[in-house]
């Protein structure tokens, strides 16, 4: 169910405009790995070209490579749909569909690809991912209500449960608790932790401190002056980052003297 | 779509497939936009096709034997001065409105005049004209024969008609009716006059009417000359009201008695009996209409999407 | 409220703001509105006295009263609190003028259909029969007391129904579709820029102009003597509605946040079912309510009709053969040739209930609008 991911030489372009040069990683399967860096560096950016969701600005594309278990999702004849499924998103903010119930959230990835669910296998597949996602306690007895009726945590961890319930390989995070208050981003880092078991979980964060809670490797992103594309200057093990970086733009940014 | 649906069901797809429901969905809706640019195209080109004849007859087969340029002229300017009026009456009512929902109402009051306008705007014009013959023109008449003992002197007031039926209850009424569209386009532009402005105003001690000669006014102004425009292309396009509340005859400078006719009613009061010739003549007539107020709309939407740019730049 | 400074300071600043000739900045003393009301009640009895004791007429002794009122409003004020206040009650009091030149007609006009049409709108007559064979000498025998009322409307509200209807089939899809090639597709592209560019220009056709044009296409096709059938008229009203469907399903569409498409993308579900299953849902009340007012639009045209349909006096449910009758028609033609030249009356009556079935359908449909955006906009609270 977990994947490894490669990226070579990655370059990420808005029409003229460079926002990503020259990144090239590898992420291990069943591990948490955190993108940290300041504002406008290129790392959600970046983070969006893992399952090709950049092409929904218009004007954005790439050149380079990025492998998942060998296979280059930029081949010629990969259809980006089909990597989406393979590698689910968290957003920002918690964004269920206000139209459909909890239920019909969490099944909403399954349902909108025209797969048809017996009722039965719907209840057991929502009640796994439900659980997946440390939500089922607590909306097992309303799972008919309006998923916008939830907390802004349950509803991230709603959407983090309807990511898994298309059973993806790979869940990329986007600042997922920059819009929640501090108990729900505990239970969300607790989840992530859980999630590393099955997943191979990408996270992008400004919280330093979620970061080293989380990750087992993290890379920093950085540019160089603004206007200039951003970088990635370091990429290790977390506990390396945080205690011995190699490179001083990273010892500077982790101690707080810019960003 | 079927294929697009069996092909859905692998998730790990490594051949080039392109979704047929994207390609069909994508395509009714390029299809349906540019269906439009089609319809647009077409309204002018079956209307130059039908109205060719007349424009290529004998002057002396057209009605009023002299071509069809003096049979059109006194009907453009018919349609030209019985909307022009219709625009100078409505606009400074309607900016009042505007700036009464705006600035002075309450909240809530400024939402139940906002219905109030839109029920003005969605009566049929079929219901203006019988108002305005049955109720309307009649209660006009008093005023008319005032016009016409006090100020007879000027052209514009000579014999009053009396039953009222005149181009200038026409405009009076059109006048009612684009009332609507001003005051809507004109609300819109007041709203988003920016905060900070009128604030400002305020706060350097100005009155409510001097916050809004210096702040709304002149942000709004173009606002509300392009919704103006706007009213005037309505007017101009006008059928039933006109058509109903005028009694039609030749031209004449003399606004408070029968006479004069403007292109649409000339059409809805001559089409249903008319044929050959006669129906050409009429679509000819339709066709001018159509360009004057393509004319008159595209100069409006040229000055409100300036103001778009404009404030788009600030 | 005022706040004392170096008064050589304020000079310099009393000295630019008129230099800028903005606001001028002259003593402003504290009124009230008391003052305002009370001269309006003066002016109102004023307005009376005239009309009923000096046998003015009513028109003028209001209009002479509200001159008068304009003139006491400026100059009160004037000595209560100064130029400055005085012209901002004058201005007010010519707003609220304004408000009532709007609303006087709109109540004149719906007490008058309402009286004239509700007598003859229950009637089961009118309700249930056409015009087939119906002549004047009818109405006159009605009128003389010798002959039942006969003559209704039946056709007329079936033919509304067809014509609009279809007319409603034809530009939904195109209009919907052209919304979300809007929104979804073109976005900022030349080919939308361009497009969205014509539909305003659309809006501007005259209604008279596009009944014009389903004539000449029809005539083009079927036939100068066959060119008269419902589903022209249909095709005029689309014309005439399209723009409307178009621009109110675009700024429904528009407001659904991007965030549900990257939700959907991100879920691997398709462009097209995303938009079929998410964005349109979502944005469903909006465009349903777009949709029932862009009806409440057309559904009271007449010119266009009179022109590609033309009239007919009896039932015809078949939209693609001969002349149809539409209430707005029906009233028109009732209301302008009456049966019996002679004895007006039936006939009026009969297009004045018209009038007022039009008039309730369409404040219907504005209601239900509302109605529907209000009721079934996405719950978003708990």
């Amino acid at each position: 169910m977990s994947k490894r991911i490669d990226v070579k030489d990655l370059d990420i372009f808005y029409g003229n405009f460079q926002a990503v040069k020259g990144v090239s990683m590898s992420i291990e399967p069943r591990s948490v790995t955190a993108f940290i860096g300041p504002s406008g560096c290129g790392k959600s950016t970046f983070l969006r070209t893992l399952n090709r969701m950049h092409e929904v600005i218009p004007g954005a594309r790439v050149e380079g490579e990025v492998l998942i278990d060998g296979q280059n999702l930029y081949g010629k004849d990969v259809d980006p749909v089909d990597v989406r499924r393979q590698v689910g998103m968290v957003f920002q903010r918690p964004n269920p569909f206000p139209t459909m119930s909890i239920k019909e959230n969490v099944l909403a990835g399954v349902r909108l690809n025209s797969k048809r669910l017996s009722s039965k296998a719907g209840d057991e597949l929502a009640e796994k991912a439900l659980r997946g996602a440390n939500l089922w306690n607590e909306v097992k007895d309303r799972l008919d209500k309006p998923g916008s009726g939830l907390s802004g945590g349950q509803q991230q961890r709603l959407c983090i449960a309807r990511a898994i319930a298309i059973q993806p390989e790979v869940i990329l995070m986007d600042e997922p608790c920059s819009a929640l208050d501090p108990i729900s981003t505990l239970a969300i880092e607790d989840l992530i932790n859980d999630l590393k078991t099955d997943y191979t979980v990408v996270i992008v964060t400004h919280n330093m401190q979620q970061a080293a809670r989380v990750s087992d490797k993290t890379g920093f992103f950085n540019l160089e002056a603004t206007g200039k594309p951003g970088e990635l200057v370091e990429y290790d093990t977390t506990q390396t980052i945080f205690n011995n970086p190699a490179k001083k733009a990273t010892e500077d940014y982790i101690s707080g003297r810019f960003g | 779509m079927n294929d697009s649906v069996a092909t859905e069901q692998r998730p790990a797809r490594t051949k080039p497939v392109r979704r047929v429901g994207d390609i069909v969905f994508g395509g009714a809706s390029l299809g349906s936009a540019v269906l439009i640019l089609l319809t647009l195209v077409g309204v002018a080109v079956f209307l130059v096709i039908k109205a060719m004849p007349a424009l290529t007859a004998d002057p002396a087969e057209i009605s009023g034997g002299k071509g069809f340029f003096s049979y059109v002229w006194p009907l453009v300017f018919g349609t030209v001065v019985c909307s022009l009026i219709a625009m100078v009456l409505a606009t400074p009512v309607a900016v009042g409105i505007a700036l009464f929902v705006s600035h002075y109402s309450p909240r809530r009051l400024g939402a139940g005049i906002g219905f109030v306008i839109d029920l003005l705007a969605a009566v049929p014009s079929v219901v203006f004209g019988m108002w305005g013959m049955a109720v309307f023109a009649p209660k006009l008449f008093p005023l008319y024969g005032w016009l016409e003992d006090n100020l007879g002197f000027i052209p514009l007031f000579g014999e009053a008609s009396a039953s009222g039926r005149t181009i200038l209850t026409a405009s009076i009424v059109l006048a009612v009716m684009i009332l609507p569209i001003i005051t809507s386009v004109s609300r819109e532009v007041f709203l988003q006059t920016p905060r900070l402005h009128e604030e400002a105003a305020l706060a350097l001690g100005a009155t409510r009417w001097e916050m809004i000669r210096t702040a709304v006014l002149p942000f709004g102004m173009p606002g509300v000359v392009g919704g103006t425009m706007l009213g005037l292309g309505r007017a101009l396009g006008e059928t039933m009201a006109v058509a109903i509340i005028l009694s039609p005859n030749v031209f004449t400078w003399n606004f408070i008695g029968s006479g004069n006719q403007t292109i649409p009613a000339e059409i809805a009061l001559h089409f249903p009996e008319a044929s050959g010739l006669r129906l050409a003549e009429l679509i000819a007539a339709g066709l001018v209409l159509f360009v004057i107020t393509l004319a008159v709309n595209l100069f409006a939407r040229w000055i409100v999407d300036r103001r778009a740019e404009f404030s788009g730049a600030n | 409220m005022s706040i004392q400074t170096d008064p050589h300071q304020g000079d310099i600043h009393h000295a630019r703001l008129d230099d800028y000739s903005g606001v001028v900045p002259s003593p402003v003393r504290p009124t009230t509105g008391r003052p305002a009301q009370l001269l309006g009640l003066g002016a109102l009895a004023l307005a009376v006295v005239g009309w009923q004791i000096f046998d003015l007429h009513l028109g003028a002794a209001l209009a002479g009263a509200f001159v008068l009122y304009l003139v006491a409003v400026y100059l009160v004020y004037r000595s209560l609190g100064g130029p400055r206040v005085a012209v901002d009650q004058l201005m007010r009091a010519l707003v609220y003028f304004a408000f009532v030149c709007a609303v006087l007609p709109l109540i004149s006009l719906l007490w008058t259909v309402l009286a004239e049409g509700a007598a003859k709108i229950v009637s089961p007559a009118f309700l249930t029969q056409t015009m087939n064979g119906v002549t004047g000498l009818h109405d006159q025998a009605y009128v003389e007391g010798t002959g039942p009322f006969i003559g209704g409307a039946y056709h007329a509200i079936i033919g509304t129904l067809i014509v609009t209807g279809l007319a409603t089939l034809i530009s939904v899809p195109i209009g919907m579709f052209t919304a979300i090639y809007l929104v979804e597709y073109g976005n900022k592209g030349r080919l939308a820029r361009w497009i969205r560019f014509f539909v305003d220009v659309m809006t501007g056709i005259p209604s008279i102009v596009a009944g014009l044009f389903a004539f000449a296409l029809f005539s083009q096709i079927f036939g100068i003597r066959d060119a008269k059938m419902g589903l022209a008229g249909a095709v005029a009203l689309a014309v005439l509605m399209i723009p409307t469907v178009v621009r109110n399903s675009e700024e429904m569409l528009r407001i659904v946040p991007n965030e549900l498409r990257e939700a959907a993308l991100a879920l691997g579900v398709p462009k097209w079912r995303t938009v079929v299953k998410v964005v349109l849902p979502t944005a469903a009340s909006g465009l349903a309510s777009g949709i029932t007012l862009a009806i409440a639009r057309v559904i009271g045209e007449t010119a266009p009709l009179l022109v590609a349909i033309g009239y007919a006096r009896g039932l015809n449910w078949n939209a693609f053969e001969n002349a149809m009758t539409t209430l707005a028609v029906y009233a028109y033609s009732m209301f302008t040739k009456p049966l019996s030249p002679a004895v007006r009356e039936p006939s009026l009556e009969r297009a004045w209930a018209a009038a007022l079935m039009l008039v309730l359908i369409v404040v219907a449909l504005n209601l239900l609008a509302r109605l529907i955006a209000k009721m079934f906009a996405p719950k978003t609270g708990r």
